[in-house]
């Protein structure tokens, strides 16, 4: 009785010492979904609460790289956690794809421009284009991507509003403040009423969008921070992603583009 | 190291805090005269509302602005229909963010200089058969003019470093509505530290100026 008693109690304090709180840093497109994701984790890992820390994949990097405390990264290009394996900010060998996006055109729900393509953009009706700053956002980079890829960079220019991050190039369009703005699918679906998708940029026009996960090197909840990453892999998480509009690696893949 | 950003910025930040503390001059004086010589039901509530962005925080401020000049806003929506023209995202924006931040500033600063005007002055003004825009012309403001002088330098300095209201309604475009303080933002949230020292180190050289200037103008009002 006492024997069984004391390895029970040993246990609780075994997970009590696991009963711990991670915080997880990620591209502000996976808000919706991370939300979700994280009622499965908290479910399976009982005890075990997830923080989320959301913004521009630049702007995260910079946070860890100053110190911040934070368990995982994901981003929303290859590129941003490429920095951070660089300056030693991630464990590689924990890094992994989980989701994949594609880049569409929105305009406000009750625009009435009838932009039709990309290249409608070079309009002079269309006079403010809402797109993320390419230096420290991933969303910018790949709408620039597409921008010079149809060949118009050059050309709407000047038409161009930068935002922080894509949830505020989605708030710009669907308040109707621009006239067409440049966010991931997955964004668009969120403000369905406020925003009309006109048209998704051909793979061939940017970088593939591929979202890599990580373990913070500086990390004092290394267990909780691997289960994370690994769940974000798993077949649980993958019915999700693909629920909220998300790509999934095929089932053997371990993508590295 | 000075490059042609930071130089645009820097003007930029100029050309936009000058404009609105004329017009917080022109504003702020006459707002401050009425309430300081007025009497009139509701004229503390109105002090209030006016000194309200004074302590409200500057998002609150930019959201409230945003709901009323957003192009879909209150008074934008009306703006966009006659003219086809937003004042989002354009340096006028960022006037409009300063001179609504600064205003309270010079009208409390004139307000207290106007009040503390001894009345005799006045009323012998009066006696002497001057109209009221005489009195105010020719006695009052001189008599105020410290107080003037030193709500100009306060709120030029405020518009000068406005930041939450103006990225909030002007964005912070690179060449078009990128101000000082916006930069600045940018710059360290992108990692380029040189140019961002160089922009901070001019502006805070600036702002050092015109708590100077302001305080050699006006021992009594700050």
């Amino acid at each position: 009785m006492i024997s069984i008693g004391l390895s029970l109690f040993t246990t609780e304090v075994a997970i009590a010492a696991d009963k711990q709180e991670i915080t997880v840093s990620a591209a502000i497109s996976l808000k919706n979904v991370f939300e979700e994701i994280r009622k499965l984790f908290e479910e399976k890992y009982k005890g075990v609460k997830v923080t989320f820390n959301f913004g521009a994949s630049g702007d995260l990097v910079r946070q860890i790289d100053g110190g911040a405390p934070v368990d995982v990264f994901a981003s929303a290009a290859q590129k941003d956690m490429d920095e951070a394996e660089k300056r030693g900010l991630i464990v590689p060998d924990s890094r992994v794809n989980f989701a994949g996006n594609s880049i569409v055109l929105i305009i406000p729900a009750d625009s009435k421009l009838g932009i039709q393509t990309f290249q409608d953009l070079r309009h002079n009706q269309v006079k403010k284009i809402a797109a993320g700053n390419p230096k420290t956002v991933p969303v910018g980079r790949y709408a620039e991507e597409v921008f010079v890829h149809f060949k118009l960079f050059t050309v709407i220019k000047e038409k161009l509003i930068y935002a922080e991050h894509v949830r505020q190039v989605l708030d710009y369009v669907a308040r109707g403040e621009v006239d067409a703005g440049v966010v991931y699918m997955t964004d668009a679906i969120v403000r369905a009423k406020d925003v009309r998708i006109i048209t998704t940029a051909t793979e061939n026009s940017h970088k593939p969008v591929i979202y890599p996960a990580a373990v913070v090197s500086k990390t004092g909840k290394r267990g909780i921070a691997e289960a994370f990453v690994i769940f974000l892999a798993s077949e649980e998480s993958r019915k999700v992603f693909e629920q909220y509009g998300f790509k999934v690696p095929g089932k053997n893949s371990r993508q590295r583009l | 190291m000075l490059e042609s950003s930071v130089l645009f910025s820097l003007r930029l930040s100029f050309q936009v805090a000058a404009v609105a503390t004329f017009f917080i001059i022109v504003v702020g004086v006459t707002v401050a005269y009425f309430l300081a010589q007025r009497n009139f039901k509701g004229k503390e509530m109105l002090d209030m509302l006016f000194t309200l962005p004074l302590v409200l925080p500057p998002t609150v401020t930019g959201y409230y602005l945003i709901i009323l000049f957003g192009r879909n806003g209150l008074i934008g929506k009306q703006i966009y229909e006659w003219t086809g023209w937003s004042i989002m995202f354009t340096w006028y924006a960022a006037v409009l963010a300063s001179f609504v931040v600064a205003l309270p500033l010079m009208i409390k600063t004139t307000r207290a200089a106007i009040e503390s005007i001894d009345k005799n002055l006045i009323n012998a003004s009066y006696t002497l058969g001057h109209s009221e825009f005489e009195t105010t012309v020719k006695v009052i403001l001189p008599l105020a003019k410290r107080g003037i002088m030193a709500g100009t330098v306060l709120s030029f300095a405020r518009a000068l470093g406005e930041f939450g209201a103006t990225l909030m309604l002007a964005g912070n475009i690179p060449g078009k509505t990128d101000t000082m303080p916006l930069a600045i933002y940018s710059l360290a949230g992108s990692g380029e530290w040189s140019q961002a020292n160089c922009m901070v180190i001019l502006l805070t050289l600036m702002s050092g100026f015109f708590l100077y200037f302001a305080n050699r103008y006006s021992k009594r009002f700050i």
